[in-house]
């Protein structure tokens, strides 16, 4: 039983990895340059396949970016100029880790806020709960 | 008291939620053009039909006109290419097309078979042009006004109502 699920966790990490990367062989002076660019596709959204990002998708603009991007990266720019010329033309939706301004700042947000309400409702059931197991066995 | 109203209230923040995310579901792959309000990205292009002209952004100054993004490989152009040519033929706005990563013979023979409607159409065969207006599926429509702003973006396709809503009014300010 324990052999099959290994297996198939083998299996879908093996899956995983060939699915990884949907991408064109590059020339990189450094393997430094290489990580970078790696993240920084990671990091962006295709804009056609709108769940995936542009390192693992096949789509014809993703390619173009892709190549947009090493070109940039080749002719010494940094991640934030990267970065500014993909917002300047697609907007924030490309990011998928968004600049925090007003705009974006419910996206960023949001998530604390709601467990921060998860946590203080928790605490007063439980409390409430106590109490009332309290007041039962004094009862008893 | 307070504790009863609780789940009510949780259950309508959840129905505004869903119904919130039932309208936008249509449009949700719709990405905002940062472009609008703004210069229109600078180019130059060839001609399709007649490489040899070039046509730059400058060029097309002084009266507003609608580029419309297509391809002889997307099919949603051909299902917008009635209502585009519909438009071209009012003579309300100049239409103009932008031939996006395509083959020039497979464009003009698009052309031929469905009608061009186009004062003419810019051949961006690689595509870069398309980055820089921030294209990401044709069709797409940019209504640029005579000094050169985006003014409007249509993505998917064009349909009579878009045009008399927000295109025309637009175009006669």
């Amino acid at each position: 039983m324990i052999r099959k699920w290994i297996n198939l966790a083998v299996m879908l990490a093996a899956l995983s990895v060939s699915a990884a990367f949907a991408q064109e062989p590059l020339v990189f002076d450094t393997p430094e340059q290489e990580a970078r660019y790696q993240q920084l596709t990671v990091e962006l959204r295709c804009l056609v396949c709108q769940n995936q990002n542009l390192a693992d998708s096949d789509a014809p603009l993703a390619r173009d970016l892709r190549e947009e991007i090493y070109g940039m990266m080749m002719a010494g720019q940094d991640n934030e100029q990267i970065k500014t010329f993909l917002v300047d033309r697609y907007g924030d939706f490309v990011l998928y880790r968004p600049e925090i301004k007003g705009n974006t700042l419910a996206l960023w947000l949001l998530p604390g806020v709601l467990l921060a309400i998860g946590a203080i409702a928790l605490f007063f059931t439980v409390r409430s709960r106590n109490r009332k197991l309290a007041a039962q066995r004094q009862e008893g | 008291m307070i504790g009863r109203l609780v789940p009510v209230i949780i259950f309508l923040a959840l129905g505004l939620l869903l119904a919130v995310g039932l309208k936008i579901a249509d449009h949700k792959t719709e990405i905002p053009s940062p472009l609008i309000g703004k210069k229109m990205p600078e180019f130059s292009l060839p001609v399709l039909g007649q490489e040899e002209t070039k046509v730059s952004s400058e060029d097309l100054l002084g009266a507003p006109f609608l580029l419309n993004v297509w391809a002889s490989w997307c099919p949603t152009c051909r299902y917008e290419h009635p209502v585009i040519t519909e438009l071209a033929k009012s003579g309300a706005v100049r239409v103009i097309g932008l031939n996006y990563r395509d083959e020039a013979a497979d464009a003009q023979q698009w052309l031929r078979r469905f009608g061009d409607p186009y004062e003419f159409s810019l051949a961006d065969v690689s595509g870069r042009i398309g980055i820089d207006f921030g294209v990401y599926a044709a069709p797409e429509s940019f209504l640029v006004d005579a000094e050169g702003n985006v003014v409007y973006k249509q993505i998917g396709a064009m349909t009579y109502e878009v045009i008399e809503q927000e295109i025309l009014p637009r175009v006669r300010q």
